[in-house]
Formats: C-alpha cells, sequence, structure tokens
C-alpha cells in the first residue's frame, strides 16, 4: 500500500503570543512543531504500512524552514518527504494550499490513499482535506475515527459524528482526514532521528508541479482576511440555585423579562 | 553546564526525555503503588530504540558506550528509577554477551535485545552470596552437551519478565574464584523456574525475583567466555555498569531537585515564597552543587571507559558510590523543602526518596564498593614504592 499524508507546519501553541495591536499572531521565534492532528495521521499510515506492507510518503507545502516537518516526520519512521516551496505559493487559503496538495499528490503518481489531519490548529477550517478530495476527484472520508478493514482496492472506515459514527465502504485511491481519538501516535525514534539528520527532501516549486500559478497563493485565493481580532472573554453567567421547580420558574421569568420567550 | 556531548549523544539524551516526560511522568505514581511491571513504557522505549544504545552496530545496535548509556538511564530515572532500572538490567544483563559472547552467541540474542523484543537479566546474587559473591552455591555440572544447573538466585532484577538471562554458576568448587563460569540461559528452559515477586521499599515497579534451577539442561554453547572465567566475565560487567548505577542515582537526585526548586517558588509563608528564605536556598544551593559534581564524575568516568582504558575499577566504583549517596542526600533534602507535602504521596518526592536507598545496596553495596577503591589505592602506593 501506498500512502501519500499532508502535513503541515504550525507554531506551537504552548508558545503563541498574540500581537495586541493588530491582533494578529506573532509568529517570529515561536517554535514550529508538525500540527498535532497530522500526528494521528502520519501514525495511522504508519500502522497501515505496518499492517500491508508498502511505503509512506510526508507531502507538506510551505517556506523553506517547513522542510523540519518533514524531517520530523522521517524520525517517526516515514519513508519519503516532498516539500511544495516558492514565493508562489505563499498567502494561499484553503483553496489555493489544496490545489497545491492535489498537484502535489498527483506528481509523487502512484498512491492508494492520502491521509491528512481533520484540521491544522492554526487555521482551524478542516476544509484543505475535503478540497484536495475534490480536486482529485476521490472518494473523501472525513473524522474518521478507526480504519475497519482496508487494501484489495478498498477501505472500511468509522466516521464520527456528533450522534456515534458511521461505517462507510470506500473504493481505493481516497482521501481521508482523521480525528485523534485514532491512535496514539508513536514517539520518535533514535534511527528515525540519525535517517532524518542527513535527509534531504524533494523540493517542488509551481513550475515543477506544472501548477497554474493563478490558481496558487494569494493570487489565488478567493478567501480575503477582512479582520483579525481577539474574541470578547465571555463574562460569567448568573447562576440560579434553589430547589429544581422554583429555579426552572425564576429561569423562565428571567427568560420573559429578556424577551427571549413569551 | 555543556558537557560537549556529541551529536549522538544529545539525540540520545532527548529521546529518552521526550520518553520519561510523555510516557514515565503520567503513569509512574500508579506503576509504583500497584508495583506493576511497566511494560507499556518498555515498549516505548523499546520502540524508541533505546535498547539498541549499547548493543554493536553489526547487530541492529547503535554501538553507543557508557557515556551514551548513562545518558539514557539519567533521563528515564529523572522520571522513575522504577522503569529506569528494569531498562538498566537489560543492559547489566546482556553486556556480558556483548563483552564474552562468541559470534553464534551474539547473532542469537543481540538483535532481539537492541529491538528490546526481549529484555535481559543477570543473575550473581544468592541468599549467601551477596557483597562476598564467592559464596555461590548453584552449580553446573557438565553432562555431555549440556550443563546441569542446579541452585537459586536471589533478587534477580526482571526476573521473571527477562527473557535472557546470564548466570553465574560453580562448574568446579576445588578452584575457588577460577572455579565459577557464566552461563546465558533462555526463559523456558525446562528446570527453570521463578520465585514469588519481592515487595520492596523503593523502585516498586520493577520486578525482582528468585531464579530457581532445578536439573536445568543449558546447551554446551550457551557458556559465556571459558569455564572457570565466570567472575571475571561478573566483575568486567559490572565495572562497566557501575556508572550506570550513579547515573540512575543522578537522574533521582535531579528530579527530585526540580521538584523542590519549583515548590520552593510557589509555597507561600510568612508573605513570601520559601525559595526568598536563605535557609532554603543554600539548601537548593547544596543539592546543585552535589548533583553537578556527581554528573562531573559520571560523565568524566563514563568518557574514560570508553577510551579503551584496561583498568577502572577504581574510577568506576567511585562513579557508583558518591552518586548514590548524595541521591539519598538530596532527595532527602527535597521532601524536607516539601515538608508536609513532600511527605505525602500525592507529591513524587517521597518516592524518589525511596528510589534513591537501593542505589547505595544494589550492584555493591557502597561499603563493599568502598573496598574496592580502597583496594585500588593500596595496590597504587605498594607499586609506586617498589619504583
Amino acid at each position: 500500500m501506498k500512502i501519500i499524508v499532508c502535513i503541515k507546519q504550525v507554531p506551537d501553541t504552548v508558545h503563541v503570543r498574540i500581537n495586541e495591536k493588530t491582533g494578529a499572531m506573532e509568529r517570529e521565534g515561536v517554535p514550529a512543531v508538525v500540527n498535532p492532528y497530522d500526528l494521528y495521521a502520519l501514525e495511522e499510515a504508519l500502522r497501515l504500512r505496518e499492517a500491508h506492507g508498502g511505503t509512506v510518503a510526508a507531502l507538506t507545502m510551505g517556506p523553506p524552514q517547513a522542510e523540519a516537518v518533514l524531517r520530523d516526520a522521517i524520525a517517526l519512521g516515514v519513508d519519503e518527504g516532498y516539500h511544495l516551496s516558492g514565493r508562489e505559493f505563499a498567502g494561499g487559503d484553503t483553496l489555493a494550499t489544496s490545489y497545491a496538495l492535489a498537484k502535489g499528490v498527483e506528481k509523487i503518481g502512484e498512491y492508494h490513499l492520502v491521509l491528512c489531519g481533520k484540521q491544522a490548529i492554526d487555521g482551524d477550517t478542516a476544509q484543505v482535506g475535503p478540497e484536495l478530495a475534490e480536486h482529485l476527484g476521490l472518494p473523501f472520508l472525513g473524522f474518521v475515527r478507526r480504519v475497519r478493514e482496508s487494501g484489495a482496492g478498498r477501505i472500511v472506515v468509522e466516521r464520527m459524528t456528533e450522534d456515534g459514527a458511521d461505517v462507510v465502504e470506500s473504493t481505493l485511491p481516497a482521501v481521508i482526514s482523521v480525528v485523534k481519538e485514532i491512535n496514539t501516535p508513536r514517539l520518535p525514534s533514535l534511527k528515525g532521528k540519525m535517517r532524518a539528520r542527513s535527509f534531504k527532501a524533494t523540493t517542488w516549486n509551481a513550475e515543477a508541479l506544472g501548477a497554474d500559478e493563478a490558481r496558487l497563493g494569494f493570487a489565488g485565493s478567493p478567501t480575503k482576511v477582512v479582520k483579525i481580532f481577539h474574541p470578547e472573554a465571555r463574562r460569567g453567567g448568573e447562576m440560579l440555585t434553589g430547589e429544581p421547580a422554583e429555579v426552572a420558574a425564576r429561569l423562565a421569568e428571567k427568560l420573559r423579562s429578556l424577551g427571549v420567550c413569551r | 553546564m555543556d558537557y560537549f556531548l556529541t551529536e549522538q549523544q544529545m539525540m540520545i539524551r532527548e529521546t529518552a526525555r521526550q520518553v520519561a516526560r510523555e510516557r514515565i511522568v503520567p503513569v509512574r505514581a500508579e506503576l509504583d503503588e500497584r508495583e506493576e511491571f511497566p511494560w507499556e513504557v518498555i515498549k516505548a522505549c523499546a520502540a524508541a530504540d533505546l535498547f539498541a544504545i549499547w548493543v554493536p552496530e553489526a547487530y541492529g545496535g547503535l554501538g553507543g558506550g557508557i557515556l551514551d548509556l548513562c545518558l539514557c538511564v539519567e533521563e528515564l530515572s529523572r522520571a522513575c528509577a522504577g522503569v529506569a532500572v528494569s531498562y538498566a538490567a537489560s543492559a547489566l544483563g546482556t553486556i556480558p554477551i556483548v563483552l564474552f559472547g562468541t559470534e553464534a552467541q551474539k547473532a542469537k540474542y543481540l538483535p532481539d535485545v537492541a529491538s528490546g523484543r526481549r529484555l535481559g537479566a543477570f543473575a550473581l546474587t544468592e541468599a549467601g552470596a551477596g557483597s562476598d559473591a564467592g559464596g555461590v552455591q548453584t552449580t553446573a555440572r557438565l553432562d555431555g552437551d549440556h550443563y546441569v544447573l542446579n541452585g537459586t538466585k536471589q533478587w534477580i532484577t526482571n526476573g521473571g519478565d527477562a527473557e535472557i538471562y546470564t548466570v553465574v554458576a560453580i562448574t568446579d568448587r576445588n578452584r575457588g574464584a577460577r572455579g565459577a563460569s557464566t552461563f546465558i540461559v533462555e526463559k523456558g528452559t525446562p528446570g527453570f523456574t521463578f520465585g514469588k515477586k519481592e515487595i520492596k521499599m523503593g523502585i516498586r515497579s520493577s520486578s525482582t525475583r528468585e531464579l530457581v534451577f532445578t536439573d536445568c539442561r543449558v546447551p554446551k554453547e550457551n557458556l559465556l567466555g571459558k569455564e572457570g572465567q565466570g567472575f571475571i566475565v561478573a566483575m568486567k560487567t559490572l565495572d562497566k555498569s557501575r556508572p550506570g548505577i550513579g547515573a540512575q542515582a543522578l537522574g533521582i537526585a535531579q528530579g527530585a531537585f526540580d521538584e523542590a526548586a519549583i515548590y520552593s517558588r510557589q509555597r507561600v509563608q510568612f508573605g513570601h515564597p520559601i525559595s526568598s528564605f536563605q535557609a532554603v536556598q543554600h539548601m537548593l544551593a547544596n543539592m546543585a552543587i552535589k548533583i553537578e559534581a556527581s554528573r562531573s564524575l559520571i560523565y568524566s568516568v563514563a568518557r574514560y571507559i570508553d577510551s579503551g582504558a584496561k583498568d577502572y575499577s577504581k574510577e568506576s566504583a567511585m562513579a557508583k558510590v558518591f552518586p548514590s549517596d548524595m541521591a539519598m542526600e538530596v532527595t532527602t533534602d527535597a521532601v524536607q523543602i516539601l515538608g508536609g507535602y513532600g511527605y505525602m504521596r500525592d507529591y513524587p518526592v517521597e518516592k524518589m526518596m525511596r528510589d534513591a536507598k537501593i542505589t547505595q545496596i544494589y550492584e555493591g553495596t557502597n561499603q563493599v564498593i568502598r573496598n574496592v577503591i580502597g583496594l585500588a589505592i593500596i595496590k597504587d602506593f605498594a607499586k609506586r614504592a617498589q619504583v
């Protein structure tokens, strides 16, 4: 089984600071890590490789320093790393990003499964996975919490929903996004770190991908950020205590007085 | 302090630290309480290649030296000495194979050791043979293609959970110290059984059991080194491993110091954090001095061994005695700084104090090890007198 895992470099949330004036996140000097949800995708890919054989490739898009997440993936046991890098990719929204990743997946060529974390912890959109599947024209299985069966051109997974889970079967290749319930990611190994030390990523720019530059980066992004702001901290609500019947009556009275209900 | 570690050594320290932080710290109190062998943590250590450190590269290891091993043991011990000793005992049990094994023995056992698939254990101690290792009663009698082992080993770390045992037994009682031999005995060999798990003061997650040999037939090719070399194998192994006990003590002390330093900044009395009081500052300063002195000694001795030194019994003994006495003092002080809280099981320092005690006792009590040092000093000066 040949698996591609899409990963993203994100600021380590433990160290994130917000610029009080602009409201934007300060990335400078903040340690960067592999998006935590992507670690679950990497782990699941490695487990599928252990079960079925094959290879796991990691794919990322980002500035030169984003190669670090590919090294982290190699240290975990991933076989290959691909890096989409160039000014033309900068400032992309989810549509431009998923387009670039789709071109990267196509360029890698042969694959049976593409895995993603459900979302990145910086943008929190959860859009790149499904958009990537659309670009590739492949089935998308989102919020997967368990892979029940896989191999021989098909896969059966459990998709997490608000009420429980759906069991879904799909043909392969397919794109899957995973939730943290799926596994416990392994830690990097010494031998993996040694491999990572001498690892050089395969780096592609837009030209190498044969991508339409108008669909990449800022130029290819219909989403425009209007404003970034701190949400106001929630104020503590009013607590009603007492016997249930009495509290209910007071609550109803309160809601009526506020005009919420009649 | 910068100890000018190599890139590989820094990688080992970082990897072991991550395993300790993410896989050991969250479960250590429960492991201690339930006296449960830490299989999950051992698996995590194996997955991180920590068992590969002391195994030569030709057998799937990393070919690291004693310093590499000490760095790993220190980091694991900083989180939990019970886990760390289970790890280190596997090194102690299999270093004899690295040092004295034939090509065939190494090829058969070391790859499984390096991957962590099978744990090792070292069996010298008996009820009547502690500090006096010469008192070993277990016998091995040659019978055709096998040695037949009879006797009981006591307090064997990893006993019952390890799969590969190096066992010291008497092959010829008339030859005294040259009458002992070392054997590799696999778990599951008929006639090889285990006693009950001991209930201990500290390092409670580690397993300590009796090994019972009753007409246990061990293939002749499992003899380690030559017949009669048993005590040489044991002493050379212990000379190499003693700085590892020092590293264990160092890790325990560092862990306790960290807890005490953090607590002293949070605990407010008389309107000030207790870290602002000179009485506490001096305690912290003394703890830090002793820890750093131990670290310097252990790393220096480990480097000396790794440089290919021939005779280092004295130095290796020093790197065990000083840090283990230090760890007992530092963990006791850490409990003192935490006061009543420190005495409670809700905080980790009382466990560290219980764990520290064993480092003064096992792999040679600090008293018998001072004999080793004393004897070496007398030999040195006797030589000088002859010149």
